[in-house]
C-alpha cells in the first residue's frame, strides 16, 4: 500500500477484466428477470439482489473504494443513507395521495 | 493490507477512521484534493439523481392510470421477432464495455504507458458516444409513438415525465463525460502529465465515468424493469 501512496492504484489488469465479466452476467441475469417475466416478490428482490452487486462491484472495484481510508469510504457511502427517509416518507405520501385520489375521484370520471 | 500498518504510519481501521477526522489539516489521507473534490461532487450528484428516481417513485405510486409496461415500450421488432427490451440490454452492455475500458486506462496511466491510456479513455468515449447515439433513437422512437411529457398513448401521463427527465439528465452526464474524457485522453497524448509525472486525473476522470455507469445500474433497475 506504500506503492498505492506514491503511485496511485495499482492492481493486476487481471482483476478488472475479471469484474467487467461478472458485470456482464449480472445485467445479463437482470435482463433475464424480464425476459422470463418474473412477477411479484421474485421479480422485485432479483431486481434489487442485481442491482445492489452491480452497484456494489463497481463502487468496491472500479472506483477503489475497497483500498480507500476508511475516512473517505464513510465519508461518501454513508450520506445516501438519508435518502432512504426520503423514499420511505414519499412512499407513504404517495400512498396517501393515491388513496386520496380513489377515494374522492372514482365514479366521477 | 495486513502490511498497511507496517510501511504506512497512519493507523488501518476504525482507529484509522478516527484519527484522521481528529488530525490537523486534512481528514483524507493518501486521497489527493482533486480525487476527494470529485468523490464530494459525485456525492451531490447522487442526490440529484435519487430525488429524479424518488420524485419517479412517487408519481407511479400514486397514480391511479396503469403505468405502462417498459418491458413492452422498449420492444424492438428484430427479424420479425419483438424482443423485449432488448436495446435497452445493449445499452447497459455498451456502458458496462465502456467502464472496463476505463478501468483499464487509468491501470495504464499508473505504469506510465500513456499511448495504451489514451486510446483505451478514447474507446471509452467512443463507447459513450454509442451509448448516447442509442438513447437518441430510444428518444425518437417513443416521441414518434406520441409520448410527451404530460402525457402519452399508453397509459398514465406521468411517465413521459419521468421518462425525458431522467434518462435526459443521465444522458447529458454521458456526453459531458465524452467530452471530457476525449480532452483528457488529448492531454494525455500530448505528453502534460508524463512532464509532471502525476497519472491521477485518469483515475480522477474514471471515478466520473464510473458513477454515469453506476447512475443507469439503479435507472436500469428502477425505471426499465420494475
Amino acid at each position: 500500500m506504500a506503492h498505492a501512496h506514491t503511485q496511485g492504484q495499482q492492481h493486476p489488469i487481471g482483476l478488472y477484466l475479471k469484474i467487467w465479466g461478472l458485470l456482464f452476467l449480472l445485467s445479463t441475469l437482470s435482463y433475464l428477470v424480464d425476459y422470463f417475466q418474473f412477477q411479484g416478490l421474485m421479480r422485485w428482490s432479483l431486481i434489487i439482489l442485481f442491482m445492489l452487486l452491480k452497484a456494489g462491484l463497481i463502487v468496491a472495484i472500479f472506483m477503489h473504494m475497497a483500498w480507500e481510508r476508511l475516512a473517505i469510504v464513510y465519508a461518501i457511502l454513508l450520506p445516501p443513507g438519508c435518502l432512504l427517509v426520503l423514499v420511505g416518507l414519499m412512499a407513504a405520501e404517495a400512498d396517501y395521495t393515491l388513496l386520496s385520489r380513489l377515494y374522492f375521484f372514482s365514479g366521477n370520471e | 493490507m495486513a502490511t498497511e500498518s507496517v510501511t504506512n504510519p497512519q493507523p488501518p481501521g476504525l482507529r484509522g477512521l478516527v484519527s484522521d477526522w481528529a488530525s490537523d489539516k486534512d481528514a483524507f489521507k493518501q486521497v489527493s484534493w482533486g480525487k476527494a473534490m470529485m468523490w464530494i461532487f459525485l456525492l451531490s450528484d447522487t442526490f440529484i439523481f435519487s430525488c429524479f428516481l424518488t420524485g419517479y417513485m412517487t408519481v407511479r405510486i400514486s397514480t391511479t392510470a396503469d403505468w405502462p409496461n417498459p418491458s413492452e415500450v422498449f420492444a424492438l421488432t428484430i427479424a420479425g421477432q419483438s424482443i423485449p427490451l432488448i436495446l435497452i440490454a445493449i445499452m447497459t452492455f455498451v456502458l458496462i464495455s465502456s467502464s472496463g475500458t476505463m478501468a483499464m486506462a487509468v491501470n495504464f496511466g499508473y505504469r506510465r504507458r500513456r499511448l495504451p491510456a489514451a486510446l483505451l479513455m478514447l474507446t471509452t468515449a467512443l463507447l459513450g458516444a454509442t451509448f448516447v447515439g442509442m438513447q437518441a433513437f430510444e428518444w425518437t422512437k417513443l416521441i414518434e409513438e406520441g409520448v410527451r411529457p404530460w402525457g402519452n398513448p399508453m397509459g398514465a401521463a406521468q411517465f413521459g415525465a419521468a421518462f425525458f427527465m431522467i434518462t435526459g439528465f443521465h444522458g447529458l452526464h454521458v456526453s459531458v463525460g465524452v467530452i471530457y474524457l476525449s480532452i483528457v485522453a488529448f492531454k494525455v497524448l500530448r505528453g502534460d502529465y508524463e512532464r509532471r509525472g502525476n497519472y491521477q486525473i485518469i483515475e480522477i476522470t474514471g471515478l466520473y465515468w464510473h458513477f454515469v455507469d453506476l447512475v443507469w445500474v439503479f435507472i436500469f433497475a428502477f425505471f426499465y424493469l420494475w
